[in-house]
């Protein structure tokens, strides 16, 4: 994210349109909210959510089938055609994608993009088949990543169960050379806790990335969206707050745009 | 009133499928076709797309479809682009070399003329529709916009038309003023993505579906 600064002031302004993106995690028909992405919480039914998420102004949405890379199951592709069957605004599915195939099925399904993790990680080159097939635009590379002991942060596969061994910046790098279009950056250590994103793991990954990253993990108070996109993230991914509607799209847009951030209104 | 027959041309790139939804939304069932005689039956058609330019042009020739699209414009067909497809009307495009477009609006495509230390690029995102003055959105795909509606881009190359006359609407990006929507007639071509751009998106797309009638 660049960043402008007025000559009389030394209140950065951001150029361009920040996007508020809600994320659903999916597990069987419901949406779930995990808590360091383990212990599971019911929200709701996925079409109802995005249908309001919709409504309410979201920029785009995530859908996360959060079972189907861990028990090697394909994306429920019925629940997918019906969540986004009346919502007009990009989305992005990811969730067990392992073939063009599966990217083909889930674009057929109602997706514009598809986010890859666990298979990413294990066959790289997978990435660089599906940005020919589908344009980079499609692709979405998806960390999950844990601050280790000692400060360097790992990305986790198989719904942030199992180590990659991977550090996520040259992960990143690697990911960003073989054609992916954007990066959704999770923080396992602050998923479902409210208490803010994690900062330096946005800053370590914006600041080697020239395509849009996506943060994700632990937005809470409004001011936790602010510190992320300082951090230079391009994109804010929401659940629990959102969900639980501790704050709306609306009025975390309004809270943004007083903060001199330029954000789409509806 | 029947509803009009619709073709969205499948030339090989892209996802048709949200096009699809998003007209069937006003009730049309739009036919995806890749054969000459399907989409010269059609009253109105939707060239969609994604990447480049040059692949774009490979998909529409290897299925003989220049020509056909050419004709089918040249005989008062309202045509709307979408994105690549919009890119395709133009003269030329300038990415990985210069090839030649369908040349139904004079004019370029080159991408974005900024490295990315002012804005990323792709711009990837909302951004809005800028009217300028003079330039009249009655009786075209924006006659119901309000000034400054926002639309869903993701594109690193741009529409330059030689004629200002053809730019219905402009956007900025970085500091850069673009030509988000052109027209030329019965031709329209949007740089955006209206099926991606919720209320307004399908705001352009009724009103493409009211200019058939009329």
């Amino acid at each position: 994210m660049k960043v402008f600064r007025g000559i009389y002031s030394t209140k950065p302004i951001f150029m361009k349109n920040i996007r508020v993106i809600p994320l659903l995690h999916v597990k069987g028909p419901n949406v779930v909210k995990p808590v360091h992405t383990e212990a599971l919480r019911i929200v709701g039914n996925p079409k109802t959510l995005a249908s309001r998420y919709y409504q309410e102004g979201a920029d785009e949405l995530i859908y996360l089938d959060i079972v189907a890379s861990l028990y090697r199951r394909n994306l429920d592709l019925d629940l997918l055609r019906s969540v986004t069957e009346n919502i007009f605004i990009p989305v992005t599915v990811g969730g067990g994608i392992r073939t063009i195939h599966d990217i083909n099925n889930a674009l057929r399904s109602g997706a514009d993009k598809v986010a890859i993790n666990t298979y990413a990680v294990r066959h790289p080159e997978f990435i660089e088949a599906a940005a020919k097939e589908f344009g980079s635009q499609c692709i979405v590379l998806f960390i999950e990543a844990k601050r280790q002991p000692t400060g360097w942060y790992e990305a986790y596969t198989d719904g942030g169960r199992e180590h990659s061994g991977k550090e996520v910046v040259s992960w990143a790098r690697q990911a960003i050379e073989l054609g992916v279009g954007e990066i959704l950056i999770s923080s396992i250590d602050q998923d479902g806790t409210r208490r803010g994103y994690d900062v330096e793991l946005i800053e370590r990954i914006s600041a080697i990335s020239p395509i849009p990253v996506i943060a994700h993990g632990g937005a809470g108070v409004p001011e936790s969206f602010v510190a992320a996109l300082h951090a230079g993230a391009d994109a804010l991914a929401v659940s629990s707050v959102f969900h639980y509607q501790e704050t709306t799209i609306a009025s975390a847009k309004q809270y943004l745009r007083s903060q001199s951030i330029n954000v789409r209104l509806v | 009133m029947s509803s009009p027959s619709i073709a969205i041309v499948d030339y090989g790139v892209g996802n048709l499928h949200s096009l699809k939804r998003a007209f069937k939304n006003f009730d049309i069932e739009c036919v995806i076709s890749e054969e000459a005689n399907e989409l010269q039956k059609a009253q109105a058609l939707v060239l969609p797309g994604v990447g480049a330019f040059e692949a774009g042009m490979r998909g529409l020739e290897m299925r003989g479809l220049v020509e056909v699209i050419k004709g089918i414009a040249a005989r008062g067909t309202p045509l709307f682009g979408i994105c690549l497809g919009a890119q395709l009307f133009l003269t030329k495009g300038h990415e990985f070399g210069i090839f030649k477009g369908l040349d139904l609006i004079p004019g370029r495509v080159v991408r974005f003329p900024f490295s990315g230390d002012r804005e990323k690029v792709p711009q990837v995102g909302w951004n809005h529709l800028i009217q300028l003055p003079g330039v009249s959105w009655q009786d075209t795909i924006l006659s119901t916009l309000t000034p400054e509606s926002q639309v869903y881009f993701v594109h690193s190359y741009i529409l330059e038309p030689t004629e200002s006359s053809h730019i219905l609407a402009e956007s900025i990006y970085g500091d850069h003023t673009f030509a988000s929507v052109i027209r030329d007639g019965n031709i329209y071509g949007c740089q955006f993505h209206p099926e991606k751009s919720g209320s307004v998106g399908l705001k352009i797309i009724k009103n493409f579906i009211d200019l058939i009638h009329s």
